[in-house]
């Protein structure tokens, strides 16, 4: 029978079908981080049971680490405290953990590719919505809640009814300053913050097919914000190209077995999905949020749409506008920004730094702006000074941060304080997301660098010289 | 963590008709750096709780003297939306509510209040709205919500819908079972398969 990309994957994992109840679904690669794990341990703890695969499960500490003087003791004794637990609780269980100040430490959706621990063909959970990135790979991979990752520690299974199928395929060629951020923008806001929920998605389409792997990531990742499980886009050659080699690949005889299997990894010509949206490159334009959920969005160069032209309750988009302190009909383009943030699992990886680099080369930082640029990992750190990209940043008044997730979800000092107006690239834009009161607008790094040093919104073609 | 069992619940409810309400507000990030399960209900839908002053917004329905002791919460549609943290399911479940009724819920927070003993009850907006209706123009308005039968129903007129939840899953809220239980008595047939993963 053809099968979909997804069939293949999640078919193979199913331990047992439950009738009248969701599958036993083998999970092949587990990331735990310091924030949603303390308590699947203490669970385990309680239940006396232990880890059955402690090699599938790797541990790095994130969410709510300091970008800043890492090498001193983390001052929040919260933070430290759950920091603490994960480092006691990987080495009781003999799980690999890579803490604060450790080479490999970063945000765990860039730490796993950059290691190899990604694969095609995985199952790959965590205690978190943006696992959804590792789909770039050819991978199932979403977030868990708690009670999973204590069942994935102690049997490596979890119990899930197989969501739905959608395809979104997009095609033809997108314009300048167009990047991975703007089409998972665009997508969402087609769908809205919940047009996919049931689904597990799978992108296709020669926009897909011409991104690179960081931009599939950062595409795949945004998929839990239409409601989506997880997204996926089968493996190919740049696929292969990027996982060969990384230290936790498969090597020699192991890689040519497993390369045989990644190769039959795509969607047969006749399978079917439930349902399918077919969107145009060309009418894609950089994207950013007015709203406070990220399917309210649109591009740069529109006004915020009436109350009465969008779906949905009028009370609820009158009150995010409310809280946006944004009127229906404003143009996006001019207004006075006061924070940029560069990073996350989203948009923290080296391409990011690049296209934030190719704005900000030869320019000035505006005055008005305080900008955090946080790289998603130590080897973010190396690649960006290996490319000299930290001078560029320098030279432009900008300072780089140290790895971490940072302002996304402000767990840690990186806070916008109430009221204030943040350009980010991260992934949500909800009340208070940034900080009590902060105010979000989510973009592409480019749209972020040109904001950053013009100190209001700006449109990045705008700041582009066209060379072709 | 095992939790109470669910087999029938009539209780009036706190009403929350705002759409996409994320978990972000459910429990916002700041308070997820508890190492245990405890004290989630406190910082349940803090920033719509309490100003920034840290004083309660007496008319927020949480708040609101007249809802008081409701075990039920019926919130607008895409309920849930956001993160995966299991903390907002338990600042559910500590804030004493056993159920929340909403016309659509995301994925991730419905499954995890499945696995705390929350139930979530999924009905059709215009039944959603019948109970908003019903609650504004009395506060005191019971609901019942009856698993074995997996209907919903409006006390006073006899108003009712059914609702969906696998025989699984409803099985285990009927006997305060978790799915951690259940895989503890797989462990030969997953190791069985786990010999057969290439990676």
């Amino acid at each position: 029978m053809s099968k979909t990309l997804f069939d293949k994957v999640w078919d193979s994992h199913v331990v047992r079908k439950i009738e009248d109840g969701p599958d036993v679904f083998f999970i092949d690669r587990h990331f735990i981080h310091e924030v949603t794990s303390p308590v699947a341990f203490v669970g385990l703890k309680q239940r006396d049971i232990g880890v059955m695969y402690p090699e599938r499960t790797f541990a790095t500490a994130d969410h709510n680490t300091p970008t800043w003087n890492q090498h001193l003791p983390v001052a929040d004794p919260l933070s430290a405290n759950q920091l603490e637990a994960l480092a006691n609780n990987a080495a009781e269980y003999g799980i690999s953990h890579w803490g604060l100040g450790h080479r490999n430490n970063g945000i765990v959706h860039i730490v796993g590719p950059e290691n190899g621990i990604t694969l095609p063909g995985a199952t790959i959970v965590c205690g978190d919505s943006h696992t959804s990135t590792h789909g770039a790979f050819g991978a199932i991979a979403f977030g868990i809640g708690t009670s999973e990752v204590e069942m994935v520690l102690s049997t490596q299974c979890i119990m899930q009814p197989k969501p739905k199928k959608m395809r979104i395929n997009v095609n033809g060629k997108l314009g300048f300053g167009v990047t991975p951020k703007d089409v998972a923008l665009y997508i969402i806001s087609k769908q809205t913050t919940s047009g996919a929920t049931g689904y597990f998605v799978e992108y296709a389409g020669d926009v897909f097919e011409d991104m690179t792997m960081e931009g599939r990531m950062t595409v795949c990742n945004l998929s839990i914000e239409m409601g989506a499980r997880g997204g996926m886009i089968a493996p190919d050659e740049k696929t292969f190209e990027y996982i060969k080699g990384r230290k936790h690949t498969p090597k020699g005889a192991d890689w040519d077995k497993a390369m045989d299997y990644w190769k039959t990894l795509k969607t047969d010509d006749d399978a079917e999905f439930d349902v399918e949206f077919n969107y145009d490159a060309a009418d894609i334009e950089p994207m950013i949020t007015y709203g406070t959920n990220p399917g309210m969005g649109m591009g740069i160069t529109k006004s915020i749409p009436k109350a009465d032209d969008v779906e949905g309750g009028t009370s609820t988009y009158k009150k995010s506008l409310g809280y946006m302190k944004f009127d229906e009909g404003d143009d996006m383009i001019g207004k006075q920004v006061d924070y940029v943030f560069l990073g996350s699992c989203t948009n923290g990886r080296i391409e990011d730094f690049r296209a934030f680099c190719s704005i900000v080369e030869g320019r000035k930082k505006a005055d008005n702006i305080t900008a955090w640029l946080v790289p998603g990992s130590h080897k973010v750190v190396d690649q960006i000074k290996e490319e000299g990209l930290d001078k560029i940043l320098e030279a432009a008044g900008f300072v780089l941060r140290e790895p971490g997730c940072s302002a996304c979800l402000a767990m840690n000092d990186d806070k916008v304080p109430a009221g204030k107006l943040a350009v980010s690239t991260s992934n949500r834009n909800f009340e208070g997301r940034q900080g009590p009161g902060s105010r979000t607008l989510l973009a592409s790094p480019l749209v972020a660098a040109a904001t950053a040093v013009e100190g209001v919104v700006t449109d990045p073609r705008t700041l582009i010289e066209v060379t072709a | 963590m095992a939790y109470d069992k669910f087999e029938v619940l009539t209780s009036t409810a706190y009403p929350l008709p705002i759409e996409n309400v994320d978990t972000d507000q459910i429990i916002p990030a700041r308070f997820l750096k508890a190492t245990e399960r405890k004290g989630f209900g406190d910082n349940f839908f803090r920033d719509w709780r309490y100003d920034s002053e840290g004083n309660p917004i007496a008319d927020f329905p949480l708040n609101d003297n007249k809802y008081a002791g409701s075990k039920i919460l019926i919130g607008g549609k895409n309920f849930g939306s956001g993160s995966s943290r299991e903390h907002a399911a338990w600042s559910v479940y500590d804030f004493g509510l056993r159920c929340v009724i909403s016309s659509a819920f995301a994925d991730i927070f419905k499954g995890n209040c499945l696995n705390v003993g929350v139930l979530p009850v999924q009905v059709s907006a215009d039944f959603a709205q019948k109970l908003f209706d019903a609650i504004e123009a009395d506060s005191k308005t019971e609901i019942k919500v009856d698993l074995p039968a997996q209907t919903v129903t409006l006390v006073a007129t006899g108003e009712s819908e059914s609702f969906d939840i696998n025989g699984y899953k409803k099985g285990n809220m009927l006997n305060g079972f978790d799915d951690i239980d259940y895989l503890q008595n797989m462990k030969e047939e997953v190791g069985t398969f786990a010999e057969t993963r290439p990676f």
